[in-house]
């Protein structure tokens, strides 16, 4: 199912307020189809990485394509537009507005892209369903448990059936039945073709669901390593674990 | 406190030094609100003030300037002296009533006098002048001030008054005296005003025997200050003291400044109370606003007031540091505002003075000094209520109330407005108002107060604009005439009608009047003074004549008189006599009694107990008032004035008569200063308002930049961002606008009748009603600019806002 590129980052730096790089000349090439875990210790660069291809923050150097599109060289509304589009965020925290229900967290950014409300609404609909999280769609985030905040960010992430999906310690936050759950499925995801870029220090995450593990130390790529046998067990070779970081988020 | 939180209180700046320090600099914006919003707040006030006294005592405030003259006395120099007028000031039984000051004596003449073509009125008669020779401007009574021009240096020359003149443009003129011996000319050098009228004119000393008519003795002028003289009686006391001072029958007349204070007053009497009630808005408006900001300002630092105490501080240095973030700005706005309110008083003050005939009007000390005193106090006891519950707050809760607002409000609200058929970042940001319900409604307070302001000052401003054509008359005739104010011919000498001048006949003048093309109606006018049954003294009757009279004076109720024995009366008149309309009055004349039923009231200020006015045929029995003195022209539309009364005059003048343009001259016209007034200050309230809005868009963009980061990051457009702030101020403010609007129309249909009834009147119910719907919308919309425009700043802020970063806000 991998097919071609839809993720290069060429020589890609990243310096903040002038300090020493966060990301220090990489290159990394993502194809459709793939799982990509980015892995590394606290401090190593692999949340820059995931901001610089959500078009979140631009690199000091380098250029970062994907889908063919220039995304160092966004605008501002040129960027959105790409977000909504062409890619799905799932975050550490979720990032679920508290003060909309599921259903309107999932249709928000349908919404933005002005997609026709019965169109948004029978998508968000398929997608609650397909997630297991059909029932609660009237609730508020926050009578929700850890695994099923993530699902609703994984269908708000969906919702504009993006190209690539970003998920940045998807299961950080979770306790370690919903952490497996939310590896279920993005296991799932890539296997129904969905291009997956997470970025974690879970190293469990990672050898569930990723086809391949870049690991990052100090901005550098120290190893990219691809699975012979994606979603299976076992610690791919060159892959050491790392001491749990981030937990006091 | 324990000894810790004295230790983190203490020392260098100390810690709570340093919070506060960097509690101001961190919260720029916040600490920029505060300063302007307090800086507004004290500059209107300040200049409310500095109006306000301005407007209450213009003619007290002048007098005092000046040295007024509280009695000027005139004596006939035949039968009292130069030394004894002067030493009447002294005299046992004067300085029994306690003359502080004296002046005089001046020598006095009434002169007829005309002016060449160089003047400002070629061929326009004047009345008689009262000429006083006086050496120099100065003295301890009735300084005079120049306000154009210089003073008399030699003779020749003259200098005259305001009153008669006008404050410039008159100098350089030549005037004659074609009457007396040799037809002395008199140059005009300068233009000065006299607070009390003691003269028209002043000449040097030396200059008045040339101006007297043979065999006539000029009179003597001496004017007097006296420790009391606050009423008409103490005035009469102090005048009978002078009077029995002096030789029996020396005194042939006297002034009071009783008489030209309730002159001078009278024409700004009912403006008055409309600046009370706008500064009083206004005052009302700035403690709002200031509540707002600072609590705002203190409630959006709940969080980091909670980890200061975590850290240690104890209660009541979290109450002082609080407090003083939110004096240290308002100090410095305050500051500012004074100054700023001085500075733009000046020229309004400028103007008042020209306006009232007062001079050096500046804003008074005590303002200066009351004005940032209260703000400072309304800061500090605004600001300890939202310190004091931070103060108590524990640590943890603190840090919890600090977050954003609680997910639960105004959910139903925002749930309906998602499934509304509007852009879903417009129903964003038309249901946040309903999560931070507290301050919607402060900040819709700020709002409907800008709406208020806003309405109430444009329907101020129309009011006074028709008080003001109603006193002045203007607008009623495009030209006047006036019967035997000139000869025709060369259009030299001017003057009173003299023996050796017929009589303009009126019917040949109305005649004349109305076979001048361009003519569309006219009215005949008249006047004189007679006895009204149930008043003192005697009373203005004014009468006229014509159909077209009917629309010369705004009716307040009743009707116009149809006819002869009818009349229309002030509402002055009718409280002065405890009449109403259908009441009949009677005038009285030498024995000649002549009812007169009142048929209507008029809006008219003129006289202490008002005027009567009615059919010129009502009069017939008297003879001396049996025709009219001048006539009212309205001009068919389109008609050049100049060219007509040009026309006009030409077959005029043979009658003896003479026409004039009766446009106002807006120079002494107090409008001018109201509307520059209600202008600063109703763009300074609108401008807190705004300000209000700022800071609410602020705090809510600050606590809710988690959730903007949120919405960038899945897909929200910069476009849709400023949407979506703009949004979530636009309702409120649309709401808030239309609620102002109602109530300010309702509180200027409210106050300004009661304003009117202090200055002695009703007014037309067109005075009242001045609000078109298309003004109502538009004054609605009023808010919604306010708050547009007051969340433009942070609009754009959260569209420029860092996605990563936002979302890495706590």
């Amino acid at each position: 199912m991998v097919d071609a590129p839809l993720i290069e980052l060429h020589q890609v730096t990243k310096k903040y307020d002038g300090g020493p790089p966060a990301v220090d000349d990489i290159s990394i090439t993502v194809r459709a189809g793939e799982a990509v875990a980015i892995l590394g210790p606290s401090g190593s660069g692999k949340s820059t990485v995931l901001n610089l291809v959500a078009g979140l923050d631009r690199p000091t150097a380098g250029t970062v394509t994907v889908a063919g599109t220039r995304v160092d060289e966004l605008s501002e509304s040129a960027s959105a537009k790409y977000r909504r589009t062409r890619i799905g965020m799932v975050f550490q925290f979720f990032n679920l507005l508290d003060d909309l229900t599921v259903g309107d967290n999932v249709l928000l950014p349908a919404q933005l892209a002005g997609t026709p409300r019965a169109l948004a609404r029978a998508r968000a609909a398929e997608l609650l369903e397909t997630l297991g999280i059909a029932q609660h769609a009237s609730a508020y985030p926050g009578r929700l448990s850890g695994g099923e905040r993530q699902r609703v960010a994984v269908a708000r992430a969906l919702i504009n059936r993006p190209a690539l999906l970003l998920a940045d310690e998807p299961t950080g936050a979770l306790d370690t039945a919903s952490g497996e759950d939310v590896r279920t499925l993005l296991s799932e995801l890539n296997a129904d073709g969905q291009t997956v870029l997470l970025v974690t220090h879970d190293l469990t995450l990672a050898q569930s669901c990723a086809t391949r593990t870049v690991r990052l130390v100090d901005g550098r790529i120290a190893s990219d390593t691809a699975y012979a046998d994606a979603g299976a067990s076992g610690t791919a070779a060159g892959v050491a674990p790392f001491p749990t970081e981030g937990a006091a988020r | 406190m324990s000894s810790h939180g004295n230790r983190l209180g203490r020392g260098r700046g100390g810690a709570l030094g340093r919070v506060v320090r960097a509690g101001v600099g961190r919260r720029r914006i916040q600490t920029l609100v505060i300063a302007l919003s307090t800086m507004i707040a004290v500059t209107a006030t300040v200049l409310a003030g500095a109006l306000l006294m301005a407007s209450r005592a213009p003619f007290d405030h002048a007098f005092n300037a000046q040295n007024g003259a509280h009695l000027a006395v005139l004596a006939d120099g035949s039968k009292a002296t130069s030394a004894q007028l002067a030493a009447s000031a002294h005299a046992q039984g004067v300085e029994g009533v306690g003359v502080t000051a004296a002046s005089g004596p001046y020598p006095q003449i009434i002169a007829e006098h005309g002016t060449d073509s160089g003047g400002d009125f070629p061929g326009i008669g004047l009345p008689p002048m009262n000429i006083v020779g006086r050496a120099n401007p100065g003295g301890p009574v009735d300084d005079l001030v120049l306000t154009d021009g210089r003073w008399i240096a030699r003779p020749g020359e003259i200098v005259v008054s305001t009153s008669v003149f006008g404050a410039r443009g008159s100098v350089g003129m030549t005037m004659t005296f074609p009457d007396l011996p040799g037809k002395p000319v008199l140059t005009v050098v300068g233009i000065a005003q006299s607070i009390t009228g003691t003269a028209d004119a002043w000449v040097e000393p030396s200059q008045i025997p040339a101006l007297t008519q043979p065999g006539t003795v000029p009179g003597l002028q001496m004017l007097y200050r006296f420790a009391n003289a606050a009423t008409d009686a103490q005035v009469t006391a102090d005048r009978n003291a002078v009077a029995a001072a002096l030789p029996r029958g020396a005194v042939t007349g006297s002034l009071s400044w009783l008489s030209a204070k309730l002159n001078a007053e009278q024409g700004t009497a009912p403006f008055v109370p409309f600046i009370v009630a706008f500064g009083v808005l206004g005052l009302v408006m700035s403690v709002i606003i200031i509540v707002n900001v600072v609590s705002g300002a203190v409630g959006a630092s709940l969080r980091r007031i909670g980890i200061l105490k975590a850290l240690g501080f104890t209660p009541s240095q979290v109450v002082r540091a609080y407090i003083a973030q939110a004096l240290i700005p308002s100090v410095v706005g305050i500051g500012l505002g004074v100054l700023l309110g001085n500075v733009l008083a000046a020229p309004l003050l400028a103007k008042a003075e020209r306006a009232y005939g007062t001079v050096s009007l500046s804003v008074a000390t005590w303002i200066d000094i009351a004005a940032p005193c209260v703000a400072i106090v309304l800061v500090a006891v605004t600001a300890f209520a939202p310190a004091l519950r931070a103060g108590r707050l524990r640590a943890v809760e603190a840090i919890a109330v600090g977050r954003s607002p609680k997910a639960g409000r105004g959910r139903v609200a925002r749930r309906l407005l998602g499934r509304a058929p509007l852009p879903r970042a417009v129903s964003l940001g038309l249901g946040s108002p309903f999560a931070r319900p507290a301050r919607t409604l402060a900040v819709a307070g700020a709002v409907v107060f800008g709406a208020i302001a806003l309405t109430f000052a444009a329907g101020l401003v129309t009011s006074f604009r028709m008080v003001q054509t109603g006193l002045n008359r203007d607008g009623t005739a495009d030209v006047s005439v006036d019967l035997g104010a000139t000869a025709g011919g060369e259009a030299v000498h001017a003057g009173p009608k003299g023996a050796d001048q017929p009589a303009a006949d009126p019917v040949a003048v109305a005649a004349a009047i109305a076979a001048q093309p361009g003519t569309g109606s006219y009215f005949g006018t008249g006047g004189t003074q007679l006895a009204v049954s149930g008043i003192s003294g005697s009373t203005l009757v004014t009468v006229l004549q014509g159909s077209a009279a009917a629309y010369s004076v705004p009716l307040i109720s009743g009707s116009w008189f149809t006819g002869p024995g009818q009349a229309v009366v002030p509402t002055r008149f009718l409280q002065s006599t405890g009449t109403s309309i259908g009441s009949t009055i009677t005038l009285t004349d030498n024995g000649t009694r002549i009812p007169v039923r009142i048929v209507g009231e008029v809006f008219d200020l003129r006289g202490q107990n008002g005027e009567v006015i009615t059919d010129a045929r009502t009069l017939s029995a008297i003879d001396h008032v049996d025709r009219v003195g001048g006539f009212e022209i309205h001009l068919s539309t389109g008609v050049n004035h100049q060219s007509y009364i040009r026309a006009l005059n030409s077959k005029l003048h043979p009658l003896y008569a003479d026409a004039q343009d009766t446009a106002v001259d807006s120079e002494g016209s107090t409008l001018p200063i109201f509307e520059s007034m209600i202008a600063i200050l109703t763009a300074m309230l609108a401008t807190v308002a705004g300000l209000a809005v700022l800071n609410a868009a602020v705090l809510e963009t600050r606590e809710r930049v988690h959730d903007l980061g949120v919405y960038k990051a899945v897909g929200m457009s910069p476009r849709q961002t400023i949407a979506m702030v703009l949004s979530s101020t636009a309702l409120v403010g649309l709401v808030a606008g239309f609620v102002g609007v109602p109530v300010g129309i309702a509180l200027h249909g409210y106050v300004v009748p009661i304003m009117a009834h202090t200055a002695g009147t009703n007014l037309p119910q067109q005075y009242i009603s001045v609000y078109s719907r298309g003004e109502t919308v538009l004054l609605g919309l009023g808010g919604l600019v306010i708050a547009i425009a007051g969340a433009l700043l942070p609009a754009g802020w959260a569209a420029k806002t860092r996605t990563a970063a936002a979302l890495r806000t706590e």
